[in-house]
């Protein structure tokens, strides 16, 4: 058999494999983490929870109203972007003002507030949900074994990613969403409803969090506190790539996912921190992080 | 502007507050002294570890401005040194509990090196990771028992003279910590280290201009707030005899957090008060589990929207007026 470093090829890949799959979900998150802190400078606490709420969105879907996988693929993101509107439109409004800080104490307020009531409703074991039955099954490679669900979540999360960054650096709309981060009043004196795009922006960047949740639905289980510690993870990614770039979170999501799997492989210990650790090196070399430019 | 107006009144001002905070002090003081005669001691002791915890927070927040949201590692880590050094090195109370506190206070150098590299929201967000990368290592690492902790602690005797198995001795022991820590903060913020601080604070550009190095002064604060919140995980862990992987997690990040908001940053005794009331909350409903935490998440969000000087800083504000008047 062949041995990398005394480590069993097929073992290596299929950590890589599952570093993948997180990197996939940490790009996602931190895409849209990186997306909302652009324009309305808040990091937003709730996006762990929002993650959940899409994969539970997807279980409801397929529970109560019958409709599957690829419905939820659309409509679950949808209706966790509609929250996210709400709260944007009811609360974080009311912020813009003030000290960011507050911004993240409202967002970790009201994760509390979602999470605890999943809990309540569900309790803290996962619920089930199949993996859609277009995509069972897998691919033998010949080193290893491929499930076609694994490769389509990485694909579509890839898809997703450039498609973001296309839209934001490439397209009139990503335009005026850049030219309003950078002076929010200027663009709004060339007649832009500016509050109504900080809205929308919240709301996609929720959405994604969302569409991140239902493609996790069948690889983890559906828990109120599967976001939990995740966002915590993605806060990590964050800082190590700053959030200046959109690609520089894809890059840098996908990146750690890897470095990840890796770890389990060669030093299983130090799995859980090696992103935590990799983010104080990037703070004593780099401290604006790999993509940021301040 | 508004500042300038009143300058000639800051002398009467400033005596006015002295008096205030010395009134308070005396009612706090009698108030827990004769606690353990009215309320159930051990409750008394479980919030004063949180009331000081929240005093050395807000001593960070309120004080430099500096948003940590994982200050657990320091009350937790410190609440498993002292664990450890009361149970298997054998040492007596008092020095296990300098043990966790000097922990807690080398802990805070090393975290605070890295955090204080970026500000803002990166500062929040690089503390909740480092006190993750804690929780972990304790999950991990033998000493702390992982998810069983230590238990069984010996609360031993203080200054070897006194047996602290008597909830009495044991309540007027944390509460002389308490106090010690209390009026330490107190000292700290009144000092001209602390107005330094409060310059910072509001405007650290200004202050980089006015020849002070920032960095500095916000890594002190940043240990100094450590240590203190290592000395009430460390008495903490003596008076429950146990040091879990509870007080590592972010949870209790996001609760001193609460009880500093809710009770008022920025202020004296608002901490004090804010952790008595979240403890309070929690006691009757921590049988109700999920409903803790709803709770919790609600009182952040009125508080950021709609309360955001917290009950002290109202009760100031509100003495202020009348004074004025």
């Amino acid at each position: 058999m062949t041995e990398i470093f005394g480590k069993p090829l097929p073992v290596i890949m299929g950590q890589l494999l599952i570093g993948l799959i997180n990197g996939s979900f940490y790009a996602l998150l931190s895409l849209g983490l990186a997306v909302i802190f652009g324009l309305l400078n808040i990091i937003n606490f709730t996006h762990g929870a929002q993650y959940m709420m899409g994969a539970f969105a997807a279980y409801f879907l397929l529970n109560k109203l019958g409709l599957n996988y690829w419905w939820a693929l659309v409509l679950a993101p949808l209706a966790v972007g509609a929250t996210g509107v709400v709260i944007e439109r009811l609360m974080l409004s009311r912020l813009y003002k003030l000290d960011h800080l507050y911004g993240l104490l409202l967002t970790f307020g009201i994760a509390l507030v979602i999470q605890g009531a999943f809990r309540h409703e569900f309790g803290s074991a996962g619920l089930p949900y199949s993996i859609p039955a277009l995509l069972e099954g897998g691919q033998n490679l010949g080193f290893m074994f491929l499930p076609n669900y694994r490769a389509w979540v990485i694909f579509a999360s890839l898809v997703v990613c450039l498609g973001t960054w296309f839209v934001i650096e490439r397209t009139k709309l990503g335009a005026y969403l850049r030219a309003a981060t950078e002076n929010p009043a200027m663009v709004q004196a060339f007649g832009i409803n500016v509050p109504r795009m900080i809205t929308l922006t919240y709301g996609f960047g929720v959405a994604l969090a969302g569409l991140a949740g239902v493609m996790a639905a069948p690889i983890y289980q559906v828990n109120p506190l599967m976001g939990a510690d995740t966002i915590i993870v993605v806060f990590a990614v964050v800082v190590i790539g700053g959030m200046g770039s959109i690609m520089g979170a894809v890059v840098t999501g996908f990146g750690l996912g890897v470095i990840e799997g890796l770890t389990k492989v060669f030093y299983p210990e130090a799995s859980n921190t090696v992103i935590f650790v990799i983010m104080a090196i990037v703070l004593m070399i780099r401290p604006q992080g790999l993509f940021g430019s301040r | 502007m508004a500042q300038d107006q009143y300058a000639p009144h800051q002398s009467r001002d400033d005596a006015a507050e002295a008096r205030y905070h010395r009134r308070a002090f005396l009612v706090m003081m009698a108030l827990f002294l004769v606690a353990p005669y009215v309320v159930y001691p051990v409750f008394v002791m479980k919030a004063l570890c949180f009331a000081l915890f929240a005093c050395a927070f807000n001593l960070l927040l309120g004080f430099g401005g500096l948003l940590s949201f994982g200050h657990a590692m320091f009350m937790g880590m410190a609440g498993y040194v002292s664990a450890h050094a009361a149970k298997v090195w054998g040492l007596p109370t008092e020095l296990a509990i300098l043990a966790g506190m000097a922990a807690a206070t080398g802990l805070g150098f090393l975290a605070g090196l890295l955090a204080i590299r970026r500000q803002g929201i990166y500062f929040a967000m690089i503390t909740l990771a480092l006190a993750q990368m804690v929780f972990f290592f304790s999950l991990q690492a033998p000493f702390t028992g992982g998810e069983d902790g230590i238990q069984a602690v010996p609360r031993g005797r203080i200054l070897g003279l006194i047996e602290l198995s008597s909830p009495l001795a044991m309540y007027y022991t944390v509460l002389a910590i308490f106090t010690a820590g209390f009026l330490l903060i107190y000292r700290i913020i009144h000092s001209p280290f602390g107005q330094v601080l409060k310059a910072i604070r509001e405007n650290e550009p200004r202050a980089i201009s006015l020849g002070y190095r920032t960095d500095h002064y916000k890594l002190a604060a940043f240990v100094l707030s450590a240590g203190l919140a290592g000395l009430a995980g460390a008495t903490k862990a003596i008076v429950f005899q146990l040091a879990s992987l509870t007080d590592v997690h972010w949870t209790m990040s996001g609760e001193v957090v609460l009880m500093t908001l809710l009770g008022g940053m920025g202020t004296i005794f608002g901490p004090v008060v804010g952790a008595f009331a979240i403890i309070t909350m929690e006691n009757y409903l921590a049988e109700l589990g999920s409903w803790f935490t709803i709770t919790q998440g609600a009182i952040f969000v009125v508080c950021v929207l709609a309360f955001r000087r917290g009950i002290m800083g109202e009760f100031e504000a509100w003495l202020r007026r009348r004074r004025v008047r």
